[in-house]
């Protein structure tokens, strides 16, 4: 008998090293790369590097952390791109400097900054809420109510490049004020010798969003009704869960997260077109689904989104570094959604 | 290894993550023969089919059939070397047809094509065959789940396989549908087939078996021929202690005040007519039935998961809407669906998160973040009380046995304080050991002064813990009877009155 326990044993912490391995892969592909890069390039992990790397990533974190909720329904959203450029082109337009060279609203006073991005938000989310509504009251699928509402949103955009004294041109000579706010930095790092590094603002409060988007998922009844949504909706709605209300927020704090990444790129950016914000939600989407948001339904976290849109960056920082043709980093991309979602997959199969 | 035995499987093992579900299980099934296997809610059972079928991997031990050692790696190699098997969670293309469904995996061809013709000529074949009367090109969705369950077998049987495996096949069939499907076994047995049976109705067992395998706890406890065990010992053997009675006694005592008055309900989409009835504080009502008779119908109605028609509904003597679920929970009612899958579990959740998904209201600080730890207590709560096993909170509920799921939702529910509970087949697929649990809880319940409503198809069940028997029949309420004075065939005599 004891010895039947001690195979036993030694069998489930083999099978536990493997399984480890396995639902960890990419944090470790993610390690290799770094020490990789590190040990042929050491500048990598200079300060400035590092905080280039981190600055992407906060740049498009989230937009991620708004589309991973439309994945944990089972859905997606195509208009993410879409609506993060029409918020970043009237950011930009409210907020042109009073002597910018064909400035569109020529006549306007900059409005305060946080109304700006008050307004940003809220388009976001009312776009948002539009998506959810079809997806709710219709039992439309995401896929095609955001194709629909990506091209409305588009005509949009280009309608109100062409407004006011406008000529179509990028919607740049943006106020001091407003670029400050963004990409200044209130704290920086100590990097020693007395030193600080400049950390941009946009940073701190993509670490802040994740921190309340956590919490949104986490500990509220919202984000357990969301993943109840996900895992089952029939047996969610008997359970009690509102089943239109979820999906229409949802989609809202989806369309928010998209309103503030407008606001930010707008500024980040300096020069604002049409096409400001197009694709951001496939990059979205990717980093997601590497971080192990499910396509499943039901599954995911912020942890993991924080890591799928890390792991992406850090693919486009490094790689060009240790001298790899920059063409090959949407392969090495695809490769690494392939990779990723297998594993994923892997934990959801019932044989093992 | 003996020539004459059919299959053989000897020390299979299988371990899952905190559960050692198999443990060197052996099982010898003889040509021609029924073999039941028993055991609880988790014994085994339907994992050591599973790695017969190749849908698990077996972690060690060997399978023989007709004395040649086999080790199938997937359902096509072992339908394709004679084993079939009706898996106890019916996996369908709901979408598809019926035809579809059957031919799935092995579509005739003609040239690069599917033969839709000699599809449809062989469906009619093997339906006319097993004396089944379903329309091949209804869409799966559209059937109810006892034919569903029904093409499940034709499909199983159309395979001529030597070996098949029933996984719980009789837990949606009405006694109609459960005759015809044992006309159907007898019929295999005849040919030769090795069939193995898994059922939590002894009654069944004892009628159809010729040998019985009981479980318990992922291990094998015993093999005996039908007519050498009695029901007692079966139970005995498979709960590993004396159960003497099949129900607890009933110590709830009926209140005058009346709970629940349901008036002139009809459903909007439903064949559902008129149904009034009252049900007393501290009473335990049943609703027996025929399938399609509207039971079902009535529960979600009044629970406000399918539109109504007209009616009214009150509770403690005030009017309520129960527009839908959330609204009538709001109320203080409570839905078990009769189908665990498809609308109970949050499958790829943890038990955790399946339990407290209806009372999260109950689990906040500050009216605005839950706690961990009080939604932690709850779930420890419904795990203790009614005795889930399972390795821990965090495990996916789709990975527990049928059983230990359906006291997970039963937990979900009594978290809510109902003051109504609406069970629709309460005890489907579960072990007796646990139904006994089952029934105490319900008795406590009533004995609290909740008012609950039992929807079964199991007439036995009806008669040992109910207070009052509502009779539906067609959509209406045919009356109602008195369990004490009342027999199974004046039930069945009412339920066929407005048919
Ligand atoms: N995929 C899985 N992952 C983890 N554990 C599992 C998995 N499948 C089954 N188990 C565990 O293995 C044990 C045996 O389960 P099994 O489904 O074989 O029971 P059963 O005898 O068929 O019960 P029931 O009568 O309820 O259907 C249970 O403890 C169950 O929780
Ligand atoms: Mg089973």
């Amino acid at each position: 008998m004891s010895t039947e326990k001690v195979k036993k044993n030694s069998k489930w912490s083999s099978e536990q090293i493997k399984d480890f391995l396995i639902n960890n892969a990419l944090i470790l592909i993610m390690l290799v790369l770094v020490i990789y890069v590190t040990a042929t390039r050491p500048e990598f992990l200079k300060p400035t590097s590092l905080i280039n790397l981190l600055s992407l990533t906060a740049a498009y974190l989230p937009v991620a952390l708004g589309i991973a909720g439309c994945i944990v329904l089972t859905g997606t959203d195509l208009s993410a791109g879409r609506v993060v450029g029409i918020t970043a082109v009237i950011s930009a337009s409210l907020l042109q400097d009073i002597t910018a060279p064909g400035k569109m609203w020529p006549n306007l006073e900059p409005p305060p900054i946080a109304l700006v991005l008050l307004i940003s938000v809220l388009i976001g989310a009312l776009i948002g809420a539009f998506n959810g509504f079809w997806v709710a009251k219709f039992k439309l699928h995401p896929f095609i109510v955001t194709l629909a509402t990506q091209l409305i949103v588009y005509t949009f955009i280009l309608l109100y490049m062409q407004a006011g004294e406008s000529t179509g041109q990028a919607i740049s000579s943006l106020t001091e004020d407003y670029r400050e706010f963004v990409t200044g930095s209130v704290v920086g790092v100590p990097i020693g010798g007395g030193k600080t590094a400049p950390i941009p603002n946009y940073v701190w409060l993509a670490l802040l969003l994740a921190g309340l988007m956590w919490l949104i998922w986490n500990k509220t009844t919202f984000g357990k009704n969301m993943f109840a949504l996900g895992a089952n909706e029939e047996a969610a709605r008997v359970s009690g869960v509102n089943v239109f209300a979820t999906t229409i927020i949802v989609f809202a704090l989806a369309g928010a997260m998209y309103g503030y990444a407008g606001f930010i790129e707008s500024a980040r950016i300096a020069s604002n077109t049409a096409n400001t914000g197009a694709n951001y939600e496939l990059d979205a989407i990717a980093a997601c689904v590497i971080g192990g948001v499910s396509f499943v339904g039901g599954i995911g976290s912020i942890s993991g989104i924080v890591i799928g849109v890390l792991l992406l960056r850090l693919i486009f920082v490094a790689l060009p570094m240790i001298g790899m043709d920059q063409n090959l980093q949407f392969a090495i991309k695809g490769g690494i959604i392939l990779l990723a979602c297998a594993l994923d997959m892997r934990k959801y199969l019932e044989k093992k | 290894m003996t020539k004459n035995h059919l299959l053989e499987m000897v020390g299979i093992s299988k371990y899952f993550p905190g559960v050692q579900a198999l443990d060197e299980v052996k099982l010898t099934v003889k040509a021609g023969t029924i073999h039941a296997l028993m055991g609880e809610n988790g014994a085994g059972k339907s994992t050591l089919m599973k790695c017969l079928f190749g849908t698990y991997k077996k972690d060690s031990g060997e399978i023989f059939i007709e004395g040649e050692s086999v080790d199938f790696g997937n359902a096509k190699e072992a339908l394709e070397n004679g084993v079939a098997m009706v898996q106890q969670e019916l996996n369908q293309a709901l979408t598809r047809t019926v035809k579809d469904n059957l031919w799935l995996g092995r579509y005739p061809l003609k040239g690069p094509f599917v033969d839709e013709r000699k599809m449809a000529k062989e469906t009619d074949e093997i339906f006319n065959n097993l004396n089944i009367s379903i329309d091949a090109n209804a869409i799966m969705s559209t059937l109810p789940v006892s034919q569903r369950q029904m093409v499940e077998i034709a499909k199983a049987v159309s395979y001529n396989s030597k070996i098949i495996v029933l996984d719980e096949p009789t837990s949606s069939l009405s006694e109609n549908e459960v005759e015809h499907l044992f006309r159907i076994l007898r019929d295999l047995r005849e040919r030769g087939v090795g069939i193995i049976y898994i059922s939590h109705k002894m009654d069944e067992i004892r009628e159809i078996s010729d040998e019985i395998t009981i479980m318990r706890d992922g291990q094998w406890i015993a093999t005996e021929a039908t007519q050498d065990i009695s029901i007692d010992e079966i139970i005995r053997l498979m709960v590993g202690r004396e159960l003497t009675h099949r129900f607890p006694d009933k110590t709830n005592v009926v209140k005058d005040d009346v709970m629940m008055s349901v008036k002139n309900i009809s459903g909007r989409y439903t064949n559902l007519h008129d149904a009034s009835f009252d049900l007393h504080a501290g009473e335990i009502l049943g609703v027996a039935g025929l399938d399609g008779a509207g039971r079902t119908e009535l529960l979600e109605n009044i629970f406000g998961e399918m539109t109504r028609k007209g009616g009214q509904i009150f509770l403690e003597g005030q009017e309520v809407q129960n527009k839908n679920p959330k609204d009538s929970i709001k109320n203080g009612f409570a839905l078990l669906t009769e189908e665990r899958r498809a609308t109970g579990i949050l499958g790829i959740r943890d038990i955790l998160d399946n339990t407290v998904i209806s009372s999260l209201k109950r689990y906040l600080n500050f009216n605005l973040f839950l706690d961990d730890k009080k939604m932690l207590e709850a779930t420890e709560w419904a795990i203790d009380s009614l005795d889930v096993r399972t390795p821990s909170h965090k495990t996916q509920i789709r990975a527990l046995s049928g059983g230990n799921q359906q006291k997970v939702i039963i937990g979900r529910w009594l978290l809510t304080q109902p003051k109504v509970l609406l069970l629709d087949e309460p005890t489907r697929g579960i072990d007796v050991g646990a139904k006994y649990q089952i029934y105490e809880l319900i008795i406590e319940l009533a004995s609290e002064g909740k008012g609950v409503v039992v929807v079964s198809s199991e007439m036995p069940e009806l008669l040992g813990i109910c207070d009052r028997i509502l009779v539906m029949s067609n959509g209406r309420v045919a009356g109602e009877l008195d369990p004490k004075t009342t027999n199974q065939e004046e039930i069945l005599k009412l339920a066929e009155k407005y048919l």
